[in-house]
């Protein structure tokens, strides 16, 4: 069952991030901010990684809207994490097209080669992994995104998971 | 190899930038819509093209517009629709990443026709990257004067924005994609009232996919009539088709309507047949929702006639031996595949995907999800295919949004035309576990008419 998290870590949106806020808010009419929802979820979550209750209670304060508006939308979307996750979540498509080239398999080795189950986090705090619904990449399968830069890698094979999660140790190392 | 009115340039460096996007002649279409016809005379000429909505439901475009009300003093909204999640499609993705001109060009067009100020390009929430690429190319459009105020001095304004959605497939519902604009779960509306008489913040609003805002910019340049000489019958112009799964050469292919279907998969131009020497199976030819055909009904109507890629051949036979172009997703399954595991996994994702609004395709496409589950898995019974039959004809016209369609249609299709495959999983549960039913007879000569209308 999905429902949002409380966290103790205070929550403070940054001036730079409440600058986004407000650039968000900008592009609807006048007294339809609750439209800036979506988008300054995602700035939330780009910044900090998930949505906690807190979070969301900021956001509905800053749209002037109740909290239970952004707890209901927040639930109702995929994209938005509701428990902290790796570094890097990686979301592998599981739909038809990618599953009959090869999604099992891939997602297989990842679970292997991570050592973790589905939705559950690596003890350094690097990678998650799940399997996610049709990504629109259809014709270059099996293919995964990581968030929130959404990147897409396509044509996965063992050998080109194995030097992605390789590489991205290394980044994080740095 | 037919016209190619959308990816002409696709390949031309930097097709990206406004600047080699303007070289190629570019924004032409903005310049003769502003400056030498009236909004009307848009509207005109994308009814005689005949252009149908390309995101599914192939809905004429221009009568589309011509519905749309325009009481005083009331803003009027264009809705751009990228939320492109239909399994098996991927072509608005290639569009915007790499030639993001055409759609801002498109609803440039398309608002000035609508007579709307502001406009929103509504991206599925995965496609950032998409995002960002369509933010440049406004902020480029916009340096130009080809958008914002007093566009071309013509007196013309126009902002147009890119909202992201969050990750739901019901948002392609158009109802569903403005309930999300507005900030709110991706329930779909209750029509009427249609977004046309009351959509985005209840104010007058088209929703178009982003093809069919694209398609205007040929339409324009070239004219109406023009455009409808392209294609065959009422399917007139060229699709983006997103050709995906077993494929030699998968990718998105601009076609002239009409191409025969066989020459769509084996031809050289196209796909050039299936990967690694096997034979084909089966076709999803318009995306998930659509029914699967065996390869003998996909490359021939029960009438013995080539099946076209077209609105109405694909269509021939109903979905007693027919199937749709839909938004185009292309899915080609090898001999090795097998139905019931597809079926069960585009099962699970309408599961998912359900907004849970309705009880039949909430509870519905669970319990589907479950039997084919169970009979992907050895523990089928022979009774369990007229069940699942039952289950999607509950489903079926009993929900407030085609998503309850969406989800019975391919269930129901598996089930009308590889029957002996599920009853091969009941009755070998152990080797259907880890062996393939195989090719069978799907690409024999074409089933016996009483046999496909029983």
């Amino acid at each position: 069952m999905l429902s949002v998290q409380n966290t103790d870590a205070p929550v403070t949106f940054t001036p730079e991030l409440l600058g986004k806020f407000a650039d968000v808010v900008s592009r609807y009419p006048e007294g339809k901010r609750k439209s800036a929802l979506l988008p300054i979820l995602h700035l939330v979550q780009a910044e900090l990684g998930w949505v906690s209750a807190p979070a969301m209670d900021k956001v509905a304060e800053y749209l002037k809207i109740e909290p239970i508006e952004v707890y209901e939308v927040a639930t109702f979307y995929t994209m938005y994490f509701l428990k902290p996750q790796g570094k890097y979540m990686l979301e592998v498509c599981r739909t038809g097209p990618c599953e009959i080239v090869g999604a099992t398999p891939i997602m297989e080795h990842i679970e292997k080669t991570l050592g973790v189950k589905e939705g559950d986090v690596t003890p350094d705090g690097l990678f998650s992994w799940r399997g996610v619904e049709c990504l629109a990449a259809c014709g270059y399968g099996p293919v995964l995104q990581i968030g929130p830069e959404y990147t897409f890698y396509e044509n996965l094979t063992n050998e080109s998971v194995d030097k992605l999660i390789s590489d991205l140790k290394g980044k994080a190392n740095n | 190899m037919g016209r190619k009115l959308l990816l002409e340039h696709i390949n031309v460096p930097g097709i990206n930038t406004f600047d080699v996007y303007r070289s190629k002649g570019g924004y032409a279409s903005v310049e003769k819509a502003l400056k030498t016809l009236s909004p009307d005379d848009v509207v005109e000429e994308v009814k005689k093209s005949g252009l149908r909505g390309r995101g599914g439901a192939g809905f004429p475009t221009g009568m589309k517009w011509s519905f749309l009300a325009k009481p005083e003093g009331v803003p009027r909204y264009l809705v751009c629709n990228g939320d492109e999640s239909e399994p098996g499609t991927f072509k608005d993705r290639y569009l915007m990443t790499h030639i993001p001109h055409l759609l801002i060009e498109g609803m440039i067009v398309a608002s000035y026709a609508l007579g709307a100020k502001t406009s929103y390009i509504y991206l599925r929430g995965e496609m950032m990257p998409q995002i960002r690429i369509l933010e440049r190319a406004i902020a480029e459009a916009k340096n130009a004067g080809f958008l914002g105020k007093n566009i071309l001095g013509t007196g013309y304004d126009l902002e147009l924005y890119v909202q992201p959605g969050g990750g739901a497939y019901i948002c392609g519902e158009e109802t569903a994609l403005l309930e999300s604009l507005e900030g709110k779960r991706g329930n779909p509306r209750i029509k009427p009232p249609f977004p046309a008489i009351a959509g985005l913040y209840g104010c007058p609003t088209v929703v178009n996919n982003v093809e069919s805002i694209a398609a205007v910019v040929p339409i324009i340049n070239e004219g109406g009539d023009e455009y409808a000489k392209i294609g065959i019958g009422r399917s007139t112009g060229t699709k983006l088709i997103s050709a995906g799964g077993n494929l030699k050469r998968p990718g998105v292919y601009e076609i002239e309507l009409g191409v025969p279907v066989e020459d769509f998969i084996y031809g050289d131009d196209y796909c050039q047949g299936i990967a690694n020497g096997k034979r084909l199976k089966a076709v999803v030819a318009g995306g998930s929702s659509v029914p699967i055909l065996p390869a003998n009904l996909i490359l021939k109507t029960i009438n013995n006639e080539n099946r076209l890629m077209s609105y109405e051949s694909l269509s021939d036979g109903g979905f007693a031996t027919g199937t749709m172009l839909g938004s185009g997703g292309f899915i080609a399954y090898d001999e090795d595949q097998c139905i019931v595991r597809n079926t069960w996994n585009f099962a699970r994702f309408y599961h998912h995907e359900s907004c849970g609004q309705c009880s039949p395709c909430r509870e519905g496409t669970g319990w589907m999800e479950k039997v084919l589950h169970r009979l992907e898995y050895g523990h089928g019974k022979m009774s369990d295919m007229d069940l699942l039959v039952d289950v999607s004809k509950k489903i079926e016209g009993n929900t407030i949004c085609p998503l309850g369609d969406a989800a019975a249609w391919p269930v129901a299709s598996a089930i009308r035309h590889f029957r002996d495959e599920f009853e091969w999983h009941v009755t070998n549960p152990s080797i259907a576990v880890t062996n393939n039913y195989g090719l069978a007879h799907y690409a024999d000569p074409l089933p016996k008419l009483e046999t496909a209308e029983a």
